[in-house]
């Protein structure tokens, strides 16, 4: 009945219960502020069941604020390890939980973190920047999102419910093998990526359909704001990229499952085939994450610097250029796995032809800035720090794309210093710059300037503190994922300062909080009425804020590049003819499919056949009822439109 | 105050650095002496369009600052075929120029050549084991658990493999590294130029006995090895397959281990176990 599921995987240390306890502390608290306001019903409505892009995007960046706590603390704990873990003293964590931990940490922050808030941010601006009023496929999106929550949901299960993989977040074989893992972590790690990874790439079909087919009147390709093009780039990486992640998923858990060899060391199975597979998804992978964070800073630079965007055409064409080489360097992973001198030295130099496109996007970045109007904002200041923390990054980058260098340096915490460069400095600074920026859009009022600074310096100041000692260990020869070492290596003053640097770093995030609730506090005084709260150039401004759930009463007509600012310098006022807008029906199928997924993955995972069978049948009963329903869709009269208008103008 | 405080912190760190050595830049091999110029030479290289960037960035965001009111305002000016064909151009040079060196190096360094010396290479056989180092010296007859000696200006004729999970075998100061697959032969050459103790490690996670997993290595004379293999040879207990199987079990001591070698095909049949049966 229950696989192998048995009282023993509900057994853990008190550091696991410490957070079991503190999970479902939190689960109650939200279920008791719930119930106490009496809100279930609006929760349902107007966020569990809506389609509404803008609402899914909210709900994407939510569960990311989360997970990237839940990441953050996991990297403590693996500091805080390493910190004191020297000679005869062996640390708080045995080496397995370690593991775990940082198996956790990285899965979590590229599935749950990285892919949530790339979704996320999509989701709430792009519709609105190419003038549409929703999605290509809505009810996928709403699909999306659940497989995304199901994934994050598998993730943190593993901690109350058995174990979570120890075998790193790529799973390399055989170490992810039956033959030196056969317990129910690397499932765990399979099921919870395979889930969301699916999610990611109905989103990545949806939002590819979307731009190419939801664009306003004149809203030509060129006409686009860079973060659309940033994003179109990303989707097609998404497109191409997760079948082969989904593929190669599949073909680990038949190896696990029912004893196939396609990545076994017997029965002529070969490890090294993962290893290509995984990195064929993982490097567009970075891509994918990174492509979005160009986008938002190419909008970004262009309002506080009063001027338009250096450079257009040029952007486009390195995003191009990127999406194009990041196919074509995977090999650089692994370097050291001896293939020949020239497959190497080709991947090598494809590696560095990638600093060129991303080289001039940063100087066009900096063009833009050339005589403009620099506002030292918040969304700015992260723009700034970006370009020091990446370009530092970019740097390491090109060196260790040199193979013989790499051959010193990879997997040692070099390696680790350069990602998160690129993923801190890149991925997640750009996140807090749009979301700076974007912020009043969707709440109608401005973030405290402050605290946004203080979050901003104690990031930064945290950053170096650690991952700059990393470079150094790493060139004394520290790989990383240790969770011991020797004294005599005289590596401890160094991971202590890394230490310090996570305590700036978590003094940096609750700066953040603190600035939520104190702008929420103060949200009448820094309200922004307008809807164009920066002087804005793209059509986002052009709504009210927060937008109505259609966007536009009338769909605007786009003449040309910075299409906002270009109706504000005519100031011609067209008459409003209203007409019955069509949009889609809520639905809550979207969920119950993601449920029975969920009984797929957690099935598979215990052995418990018999759900995951229900699971498979329950997925496709919701959709053969999803496809017989003609009637997902509905038209706001015009009279309703004018309710909601006046209204506002009001 | 700020200034002495970080020239303090700074002072503290150049102390430390001299004291604790940074094995890549203090190498003791002719691999490691190579890869750490390639290092240096390629850091240099980029500093040419890293330190403009960085300089810019700042420049520019003070210049332009919105309360300096002198500085002209250009707010529709968004395009410069030269400038931007200049910041497409450098990169573009800089990038063909370390393709050169990264062609060659990739060549010169390639890990399964062979080293160019007048003397003969001393031929180690390297096993990863659940969690621990087996190197196995045909020639000698002695095989060793996490600990491997050779003699300096010799070049090192390392054939590595794995009865474990993937590692990487890797002696920062005398090289870079290269995996360790199961029923896989790598091969990596490396040369000391002196004598001297060094710390490897695997660079690959390989399971819970990973972090234990490192090993000294001691580079000394012709002569001090020669009396090392043979105290070994007449001391140490005998290696063998059957007792093989006993020591690849999992274990996570770092302690070193010494045998004398009776099976000279030892790291073959450690490697054939592999193999689909049908191909033997």
């Amino acid at each position: 009945m229950f696989g192998r599921l048995t009282l023993d995987a509900f057994k853990h240390d008190a550091i696991e219960m410490g957070a079991n306890y503190s999970m479902i502390f939190a689960v109650l608290l939200a279920i008791g502020l719930l119930t106490y306001f009496r809100v279930w019903g609006r929760f349902w409505r107007e966020w569990v069941i809506s389609l509404d892009p803008k609402k899914i995007g909210l709900m994407y960046i939510f569960v990311s604020f989360i997970m990237l706590f839940k990441g953050l603390f996991d990297a403590g704990m693996m500091r805080a390890q390493q910190a004191f873990s020297v000679g005869a003293s062996h640390g708080y964590l045995t080496s397995d939980h370690f593991q775990q931990v940082f198996t956790a940490h990285g899965t979590t922050m590229i599935f749950f973190v990285g892919m949530g808030i790339l979704f996320g941010v999509v989701n709430l601006i792009m519709p609105m920047q190419i003038g549409a009023r929703d999605v290509a496929f809505p009810f996928l999106n709403s699909l999306s999102f659940y497989l995304f929550v199901v994934g994050a949901f598998l993730v943190n299960l593993s901690l109350l419910v058995g174990e979570f993989s120890a075998a790193g977040w790529v799973a390399y074989p055989p170490l992810s093998g039956l033959q030196y893992n056969p317990g129910v972590g690397v499932d765990y790690w399979i099921w919870s990526v395979q889930i969301a990874g699916i999610g990611s790439l109905l989103s990545g079909v949806n939002f590819l359909v979307t731009i190419f087919k939801m664009r306003c009147p004149g809203m030509t390709l060129m006409r686009m704001p860079v973060f659309v093009w940033a994003s179109l780039g990303a989707m097609i990486l998404v497109v191409f990229a997760f079948p082969i992640l989904t593929a190669t998923l599949a073909m680990l858990t038949l190896d696990r499952l029912i004893g196939t060899h396609f990545f076994t060391l017997t029965g002529g199975g070969n490890p090294m085939m993962y290893i290509n597979l995984i990195w064929a998804w993982g490097h567009p992978e970075v891509y994918i994450l990174i492509l979005p964070a160009f986008g938002i800073f190419s909008e970004v630079v262009p309002i506080f610097s009063r001027k338009r965007l250096f450079g257009y055409a040029s952007m486009v064409w390195a995003i191009i250029a990127i999406v194009f080489l990041s196919f074509v360097v995977w090999l650089h992973h692994f370097f050291t796995m001896g293939a020949g001198a020239s497959v190497n030295a080709f991947f090598g130099i494809m590696t560095m032809l990638i600093a060129v496109p991303t080289g001039a996007k940063i100087f066009n970045w900096l063009f833009t800035m050339y005589e403009g109007r620099v506002r030292f904002e918040t969304p700015l200041l992260w723009f700034l720090g970006f370009v020091i923390v990446f370009v530092t990054g970019g740097m390491t980058g090109v060196m260790m794309s040199i193979a013989p260098v790499d051959f010193q340096v990879h997997n040692s915490l070099y390696l680790i210093a350069h990602f998160h460069s690129m993923v801190i400095g890149g991925v997640v600074f750009g996140f807090f710059c749009g979301f700076s920026y974007w912020f009043p859009k969707f709440s109608g009022f401005k973030l405290d300037e402050r605290l946004g600074r203080y979050a901003y310096y104690c990031w930064m100041l945290g950053f170096m503190l650690a991952f700059m000692p990393l470079y150094v260990l790493g060139l004394m020869g520290a790989t990383r994922r240790l969770d011991h070492y020797d004294a005599e290596t005289g590596w401890q003053p160094l991971f202590l300062v890394a230490l310090s640097g996570i305590v700036f770093i978590i003094i940096g995030m609750s700066f953040q909080i603190l600035q939520l609730l104190v702008s929420f506090r103060d949200r009448k005084k820094n309200a922004d009425l307008t809807g164009d709260a920066w002087n804005g150039r793209t059509l986002e401004w052009a709504t009210p804020s927060p937008p109505p759930f259609y966007n536009w009463p009338v769909t605007p007509e786009v003449y040309g590049r910075d299409a906002f600012w270009a109706m504000k310098e005519r100031k011609t006022q067209k008459p409003l003819q209203y007409a019955p807008i069509h949009m889609p029906k809520d639905t809550a199928m979207g969920l119950y499919i993601a449920l029975f997924a969920f009984c797929v993955g957690f099935g598979l995972i215990w052995y418990m056949f018999w759900l995951a069978i229900v699971g498979v049948v329950g997925i496709l009963a919701c959709l053969i009822i999803r496809l017989a329903d003609h009637d997902t869709t509905y038209y706001v009269s015009v009279k309703e439109i004018e309710k909601i208008e006046a209204a506002r103008l009001k | 105050m700020l200034a002495i405080l970080v020239i303090g912190l700074l002072a503290l760190l150049v102390v430390f650095l001299e004291n604790t050595g940074i094995a890549i830049l203090t190498p003791k091999g002719i691999i490691a002496e190579k890869q750490k110029q390639l290092l240096l030479d390629a850091t240099w290289l980029m500093l040419i369009v890293v330190v403009p960037a960085l300089f810019l960035t700042f420049f520019y965001a003070w210049k332009y600052r919105e309360s300096n009111e002198k500085a002209t305002h250009a707010p529709d000016w968004d395009q410069n075929i030269v400038i931007e064909a200049i910041w497409w151009g450098v990169p573009f040079i800089i990038v063909i120029v370390l393709s050169i060196f990264t062609w060659r190096a990739c060549y010169d360094l390639d890990p399964f050549l062979p080293i160019h010396s007048e003397s003969k290479p001393v031929k180690i056989q390297v096993v990863a084991l659940q969690w621990r180092w087996l190197f196995i010296y045909p020639e000698e007859k002695i095989a060793t658990i996490n600990w491997v000696q050779f003699p300096e200006k010799r070049p090192l004729d390392f054939e590595i493999t794995a009865d474990a999970p993937m590692n990487s075998f890797w002696i920062p100061q005398l090289g870079g590294q290269i995996y360790a697959m199961a029923g896989m032969r790598s091969e990596l050459h490396l040369m000391a130029d002196e004598t001297g103790t060094f710390r490897g490690s695997s660079a690959n996670l390989s399971g819970s006995g990973f972090s234990n997993m490192w090993f000294t290595a001691v580079s000394s004379s012709e002569h001090d090895f020669e009396s090392w293999a043979s105290l070994i040879r007449s001391k140490a207990q005998p290696l063998n397959m059957d007792n093989y199987h006993k020591i690849a079990e999992p274990n996570d001591e770092t302690r070193p281990v010494y045998y004398s070698l009776e099976d000279e095909r030892l790291f073959e049949k450690i490697l054939m176990q592999y193999m689909p049966k049908e191909r033997l």
